[in-house]
C-alpha cells in the first residue's frame, strides 16, 4: 500500500476572494486574481501533469509538461506560469496537448533509469507520469548520452543524493532557496550536462544545513530520506507535533507497522500546520531516532543509596516506594518537605497532572518548572505590562512586519522554522536591526543583511533598550494617542525615560553601542509602519531579565506596535511546550492560567473540585528547592523530563543539592546526569507516545498523538495519578481528553479548548474563551488584557557579576542548530555529526595575548568553577566575550555559572560569567578531553 | 598587487559590491585579473557579495568561457552555430582539434554563433575573429604556435 501524499495544487494559494470564473474541461471553478491555471485545474478537480511545479514553490514553468489550450488564446501555454483570467475555458487534454505531453515525457525518460527504485517503490513520479500521459515507447532509444551512471552523494546522514533520477526541475534549488533561505544548492554547468550540486562540493561539506526541504520538493528520488531507500515507503501517517523547539511545527509521521511493531520511516512537515505550513528543520524533520535508541530506558528502577547500582522493579513497587518514601519525609520533616519539577517537554495534560498531584497529594505548591531557566521574566515581564504571559503575536505576522528588532535570539539556529520565514520577510524588503553581542547568522548570510548590527555587551540590555525608548521619547517619535487611548502610568515614564543618564550617548560605555546607531535603530523601529520585537534566551536569563521584558514592553507601547498584524513583543520560546507548561499552572505561586494562589475564588475552584484545601501561600520555585536541600528543609523531588543537574546553574551546587535529599525520583526518557543522584527512576515516554497538546511560542495549541503506544507501558500522566492515588490521594483519567476538558473547565482562558475540537477544527491560540472560538491570533487588539498598558520605569542595574583582573572575559551561552539543550535526544542521532562537542568561540585578540589557537584545549574558570573544551576563533566574536554551548554534559558548562539570577523570578543569569581562558598546559587535560569526546561520539 | 589569492580576490570583488547584478562583472574582472576563477574564490566572492557560495558557483559554472585554471597562450574558438555548419564549420572544428591535439599551449573550444553569419565558417584566433576560415588559412594563421 503506498501512503497517500498531501494534496498538491502546483502553485502557492494566492490570497483575495474568488472572484474570478473560470471553466477547466468544463469544470467550473472560481478563484482570486492571480492564481495559476494549473492550481484553478487543481481546485476544479483535472488535475494537470507537472514535474518541477509544486504549490510550495513559485512557479518557474521549465519541465513544460502542464501546458494547456486556452479559448482565444494562441499556443499551449504552460499552466503554471499564465494567471487566471475571468471567463476563462481551459483544455488540459487535447490532441495536441497530448501529443506535446508525450513528446517531452519521452525525453525525461530518455535520461531516467528503467529501474528506476524510486519509480519502483512510488518515492519517484517519473514513470508513473509517463504512463498517465500515454508514453508507450521512447523513440529516441536509451543508448544514447544520459546521466544513469553518475556518482551518488551518500554524505548527509539521513538523505541521498541520486543524480541519475534528477530531471533538474531545480524544484530542491529553489526550495533551498525561496523556503529555507540557504541557496546552498545550484544547478552547475548548462543545457544537457546541468547537474544539481550543493556548491561543488558534497553535502556535507556544503553550505546545507539539512532541514529537508529540497528532499520534500524533489519529485524523483534523487534526493530521498535514507530510511524510506532502506525500508521502503511508509504505510501509514499520523500527524502530530514537534517536540524540539517552541515553533511548534507539525508533522506527519509517516510509519510502518502497527502497535508497539511500529517502525517510523519519516517524519514530513505538513502543510497545514499553521506554525511551519510545510516547511522543517535538521531536528524535527530527521533527529527522532533516539526514541528507539538502546539507551532509552524501559524499565522503572529503584536503589538504596546513589552509590549502589540499579534495580529493576515493576511499576507497582516503583510507584509504592515513591508515595511510601515521600509520605515519610513529610510525616519527619514537615508537608513541605518534598515538592516537584514538571517538564516544558512533556504535554499540557501530563503538566496538569504533575502540578495537581504536588498541590493536591503531596498538599503544598513546592511545584516548580524548567522554565524558571528560561522564559520565567518573559511571563512576569508581559504579565505586568499587558495582563498575559505571552507572546502577543502569531507566527504568521511576521509575514506583515516591515521592521524586526531581534533581540538575544539566534533564530536560525535555535527556531530554525522561524529563522526561514523572518529571512524570507527580509529579502522581501523588510529591515532587521539585530543585538546580540555576536555576530549571528541573521547579522548577515546570503541575500540577508541586517540594516543595523547592536553588539550589546552581555548584562547591559536594559540600559539598551532604555537608550532606545530615550530616542523615541526625546525625538518626539512616541504614538501619542496610542499611549493616550490605552496605556497608564505614561507622564511619570516619560519624564523618567527623558532623562539625559539614558540617552545613547550616555549609555555608550555601558553597553559597547555607538550612540549614533542606537539612535538610527530607535527611528528605524518608530518609523515601522509596524514593527516586531522578537527575543529569546538573550534577554531572559540575566539579572534583570523582567526588567528587559518590560523595557521591550515599554518600547513596543510608546511606538504603538500593538494589537495589530505585523508588530508585538515575541518571545521565541526555547521547547516544545515552555508556553503551556506555564499555562498549565507548574509555577509555585500560580494556579493554571496564571491566576495567583493567593486568590480565594481560584483556590476554591479547585479545592471544590479536588476535594481538598489548598495553601495559599506560593511553594518553592526551585533556587529555593536546591538551597532548602542542603539546608535540610527540603528532602524530596519528582523531577520530570529535566536534567536539572547539566541544564542549571552553578552544576555543584545543584549536585551539593541533589546529594543532600533522601528521595530523588526522576522521571526520563535516559539516565541523565540528575539519575545519578536518583533513587528512584521512572522510564518516561517519547512525543512519539504521547496523545494531548503542546503550546507553541505563539499560544498554539497543537495535538500531539501518538504513533506507537507508551513503549514503557504506561503515560507519564498516569504514572503522575498512580503516586497521587498511593499517597492516598485517588486520581485517575480515563483519556488525556478528560484532563483537558477539566482544565478547560477550570480555566477561562481555555474554556473552548478540547481534544475533540482540536482533532476537529485544528489548532487553535488561546485565548479560546468559548466552544464558537477559534481562538486569538493576535492579542490586545482593542485594548489589553489587564485594561491599560503598564509603562514601567525600568531602571538599570548592573549585574554583581563583573569581570575582573582575575576574570577579564564574559562567557555567554547559546543553542546551535543541530543541538538541542542538554543534548538528551539529538546527540543520541547523527545529528552529532555537525557537533560532536561543545567547543568555545573566541575572539582572535583575545585568543592571541592568551596563546590560544583554533583547536587547542583550553581551561575555561568562573568564580564557581573551571571546565575545559577546545576553543575556536571566531569572527562572530567582539572582543572580550566568549561564547560556548551546553549541548553536551562533558563539557558540563553550568560548572562555570553562577547563582546570579533575575531578581523577580530567579531566571539564572547564564548569559553572563566572568571567566578567565588559559591553554591546558597539563596534558591529562587534552587526554581527558578526547578521551571524553570520543565516549561521547561512540554511541 | 601584492597579497594572498583571497585578499586580491576580495579586494577586486569589493570594487563591485556595491553595484546592482554585481556578479557576473566581479567575475570577469577576478578572471580577467588573476587569469582564472578558482574554485576557492567562490567563498570569497559569495562573502563580499552576500551570497551563497553555490551561487556563485552555479553561475561560475554556467558560462564555459571561465576557466578554473590559467589560460593557455592560445586560443581558438570555432563556431558550431546553423549558419557556419552548414558551410563546413564541423570540418573547421575537426580538423582544428587534431591540428593543435599535440600542441600543450593551444586550447581549441566550440562556440555557439560569433554573430558573424554571413562569412562562415568563423573562428576566433586569440580572440580575434576570422571568417571564410579554411583549415590552409588557419594553418597560415597559427603560423609560429608550437
Amino acid at each position: 500500500m503506498i501512503l497517500a501524499p498531501e494534496p498538491d495544487l502546483g502553485t502557492p494559494a494566492v490570497p483575495g476572494d474568488p472572484t474570478l470564473s473560470v471553466t477547466v474541461d468544463g469544470q467550473p471553478v472560481h478563484v482570486a486574481p492571480g492564481t495559476s491555471v494549473l492550481r484553478a485545474a487543481g481546485l476544479a478537480g483535472v488535475p494537470i501533469p507537472r514535474l518541477c511545479a509544486t504549490d510550495s514553490l513559485a512557479a518557474f514553468g521549465s519541465c513544460r509538461l502542464c501546458l494547456v489550450e486556452i479559448d482565444g488564446v494562441k499556443g499551449t501555454p504552460a499552466s503554471c506560469t499564465t494567471p487566471c483570467v475571468d471567463g476563462m475555458s481551459v483544455a488540459t487534454r487535447t490532441p495536441q496537448v497530448d501529443a506535446l505531453r508525450r513528446g517531452v515525457m519521452e525525453l525525461y525518460l530518455s535520461d531516467h533509469p528503467q529501474d528506476c527504485p524510486g519509480c519502483a517503490r512510488g518515492s519517484c513520479e517519473v514513470q508513473r507520469l509517463a504512463a498517465e500521459v500515454g508514453v508507450a515507447e521512447v523513440r529516441y532509444g536509451l543508448g544514447g548520452a544520459s546521466h544513469v551512471d553518475d556518482a551518488g552523494d551518500q554524505t548527509n546522514p539521513y538523505f541521498a543524493y541520486d543524480p541519475a533520477a534528477c530531471i533538474v526541475c531545480s524544484r530542491c534549488v529553489r526550495a533551498c532557496g525561496e523556503v529555507q533561505g540557504t541557496f546552498a544548492l545550484t544547478v552547475a554547468g548548462r543545457g544537457f550536462d546541468s547537474r544539481i550540486t550543493p556548491g561543488g562540493t558534497n553535502f556535507l561539506s556544503s553550505e546545507c544545513v539539512s532541514c529537508g526541504a529540497c528532499v520534500q520538493a524533489c519529485p524523483t528520488s534523487a534526493l530521498e530520506e535514507k530510511a524510506v531507500i532502506e525500508l521502503g515507503m511508509p504505510t501509514r501517517a499520523v500527524v502530530t507535533t514537534c517536540a524540539y523547539c517552541g515553533v511548534g511545527c507539525s508533522f506527519r509521521a509517516e510509519v510502518q507497522g502497527e502497535g508497539a511493531d511500529t517502525q517510523v520511516v519519516r517524519m514530513v512537515p505538513w502543510k497545514e500546520g499553521r506554525a511551519n505550513e510545510g516547511h522543517s528543520c535538521v531536528k524535527g524533520r530527521f533527529a527522532f531516532g533516539y526514541a528507539a535508541h538502546p539507551d532509552r530506558q524501559r524499565h522503572p528502577m529503584v536503589r538504596d543509596r546513589i552509590d549502589e547500582p540499579w534495580r529493576r522493579v515493576s511499576w507497582d513497587e516503583a510507584i509504592a516506594r515513591v508515595a511510601a518514601g515521600f509520605r515519610d519525609i513529610q510525616a519527619r520533616h514537615g508537608v513541605g518537605a518534598i515538592g516537584g519539577i514538571s517538564s516544558s517537554r512533556c504535554t499540557n495534560e501530563d503538566v496538569y497532572v504533575v502540578q495537581k498531584m504536588v498541590r493536591a497529594a503531596f498538599g503544598n505548591n513546592n511545584i516548580d518548572t524548567c522554565a524558571r531557566v528560561c522564559h520565567s521574566p518573559t511571563g512576569y515581564g508581559l504579565n505586568q505590562a499587558f495582563g498575559t504571559s505571552a507572546g502577543t503575536q502569531d507566527f504568521e505576522s511576521a509575514d506583515h512586519a516591515d521592521v524586526f528588532l531581534v533581540i538575544g535570539a539566534n533564530p536560525t539556529d535555535a527556531h530554525p522554522v522561524f529563522g526561514s520565514r523572518l529571512k524570507r520577510r527580509v529579502r522581501a524588503g523588510a529591515q532587521l536591526i539585530v543585538a546580540d553581542p555576536r555576530r549571528i547568522d541573521l547579522v548577515r548570510s546570503a541575500h540577508v543583511e541586517a540594516a543595523y548590527h547592536l553588539p550589546v555587551r552581555p548584562g547591559t540590555n536594559v540600559a539598551f533598550v532604555n537608550a532606545l525608548a530615550h530616542v523615541v521619547v526625546t525625538e518626539g517619535l512616541i504614538d501619542r494617542a496610542f499611549l493616550a487611548a490605552r496605556c497608564e502610568n505614561v507622564e511619570p515614564y516619560l519624564q523618567f525615560i527623558a532623562g539625559p543618564e539614558h540617552s545613547p550617548e550616555a549609555t555608550e560605555q555601558i553597553t559597547g553601542i555607538p550612540a549614533s546607531d542606537v539612535r538610527a535603530a530607535a527611528r528605524l523601529y518608530a518609523a515601522g509602519p509596524a514593527s516586531a520585537i522578537y527575543y529569546g534566551l538573550g534577554v531572559t536569563e540575566h539579572s534583570q531579565g523582567s526588567t528587559m521584558v518590560m523595557g521591550m514592553a515599554n518600547l513596543a507601547m510608546l511606538c504603538g506596535m500593538l494589537g495589530r498584524p505585523g508588530v508585538g513583543v515575541n518571545p521565541l520560546r526555547g521547547q516544545n511546550n515552555v508556553q503551556g507548561s506555564c499555562d498549565m499552572g507548574s509555577f509555585p505561586h500560580e494556579l493554571p492560567g496564571y491566576r495567583h494562589v493567593s486568590i480565594p475564588e481560584v483556590r476554591h475552584l479547585y479545592e471544590d473540585l479536588w476535594g481538598v484545601t489548598l495553601q495559599a501561600e506560593p511553594g518553592l520555585r526551585i533556587p529555593n528547592m536546591f538551597d532548602s536541600a542542603i539546608s535540610g528543609s527540603f528532602r524530596g523531588l519528582f523531577v520530570q523530563g529535566e536534567d536539572i543537574a547539566q541544564s542549571d546553574p552553578n552544576t555543584q551546587h545543584v549536585h551539593a543539592a541533589l546529594e543532600a535529599m533522601e528521595l530523588v525520583v526522576v522521571q526520563d526518557l535516559f539516565l541523565n546526569e540528575t539519575a545519578r543522584f536518583a533513587h528512584v527512576f521512572l522510564p518516561g515516554t517519547t512525543f512519539l507516545e504521547k496523545d494531548g497538546t503542546f503550546t507553541n511560542a505563539e499560544r498554539r495549541l497543537g495535538r500531539v498523538r501518538p504513533v506507537f503506544p507508551s513503549v514503557v507501558g504506561k503515560d507519564e500522566w498516569q504514572v503522575a495519578c498512580e503516586i497521587a492515588t498511593a499517597m492516598g490521594y485517588p486520581m485517575s483519567y480515563a483519556h488525556p481528553r478528560e484532563i483537558m476538558a477539566e482544565i478547560a473547565a477550570t480555566t477561562p482562558t481555555f474554556a473552548g479548548v478540547s481534544l475533540d475540537r482540536l482533532d476537529a477544527q485544528g489548532s487553535m491560540q488561546w485565548p479560546v474563551r468559548d466552544d464558537s472560538s477559534m481562538g486569538t491570533p493576535i492579542m490586545h487588539v482593542d485594548e489589553f488584557v489587564r485594561g491599560r498598558g503598564k509603562l514601567t520605569e525600568t531602571v538599570y542595574v548592573p549585574t554583581t557579576e563583573r569581570t575582573t583582573r582575575r576574570f577579564p572575559l564574559i562567557l555567554t551561552t547559546g543553542r546551535i542548530l543541530s543541538q538541542y539543550n542538554v543534548g538528551a535526544q539529538t546527540r543520541r542521532t547523527p545529528n552529532s555529526t555537525w557537533h560532536p562537542a561543545d567547543v568555545l568561540e573566541i575572539h582572535a585578540s583575545d585568543a592571541e595575548v592568551r596563546g590560544v589557537h583554533s583547536g587547542d584545549v583550553v581551561e575555561l574558570t568562573s568564580r564557581v568553577g573551571s571546565t575545559t573544551l577546545r576553543a575556536v576563533i571566531s569572527e562572530r566574536m567582539p572582543p572580550g566575550v566568549v561564547y560556548t554551548t551546553f549541548h553536551h554534559p562533558v563539557t558540563g558548562a553550568n560548572v562555570v555559572t553562577t547563582d546570579n539570577s533575575d531578581w523577580a523570578t530567579n531566571c539564572p543569569e547564564y548569559k553572563v560569567t566572568a571567566v578567565q581562558v588559559t591553554v591546558a598546559t597539563a596534558l591529562e587535560h587534552t587526554r581527558g578531553v578526547e578521551a571524553r569526546a570520543a565516549a561521547v561520539v561512540a554511541p | 598587487m601584492t597579497g594572498t589569492r583571497d585578499e586580491r580576490v576580495r579586494e577586486i570583488v569589493t570594487r563591485y559590491a556595491a553595484h546592482r547584478g554585481p556578479l557576473l562583472p566581479a567575475l570577469h574582472a577576478v578572471q580577467e585579473d588573476l587569469g582564472w576563477i578558482d574554485r576557492d574564490d567562490a567563498a570569497v566572492i559569495a562573502d563580499v557579495l552576500n551570497l551563497s557560495k553555490a551561487d556563485v558557483h552555479g553561475v561560475v559554472t554556467f558560462y564555459a568561457d571561465f576557466r578554473d585554471a590559467a589560460a593557455t597562450r592560445h586560443t581558438v574558438s570555432v563556431c558550431r552555430g546553423e549558419a557556419c555548419q552548414a558551410v563546413g564549420g564541423q570540418e573547421l572544428y575537426e580538423r582544428s582539434v587534431s591540428r593543435f591535439a599535440t600542441i600543450d599551449d593551444v586550447t581549441v573550444t566550440e562556440v555557439f554563433c560569433l554573430g558573424n553569419c554571413a562569412l562562415g565558417p568563423s573562428a576566433q584566433l586569440d580572440g580575434r575573429l576570422h571568417g571564410r576560415l579554411s583549415d590552409d588559412r588557419v594553418s597560415a594563421l597559427t603560423q609560429g604556435w608550437s
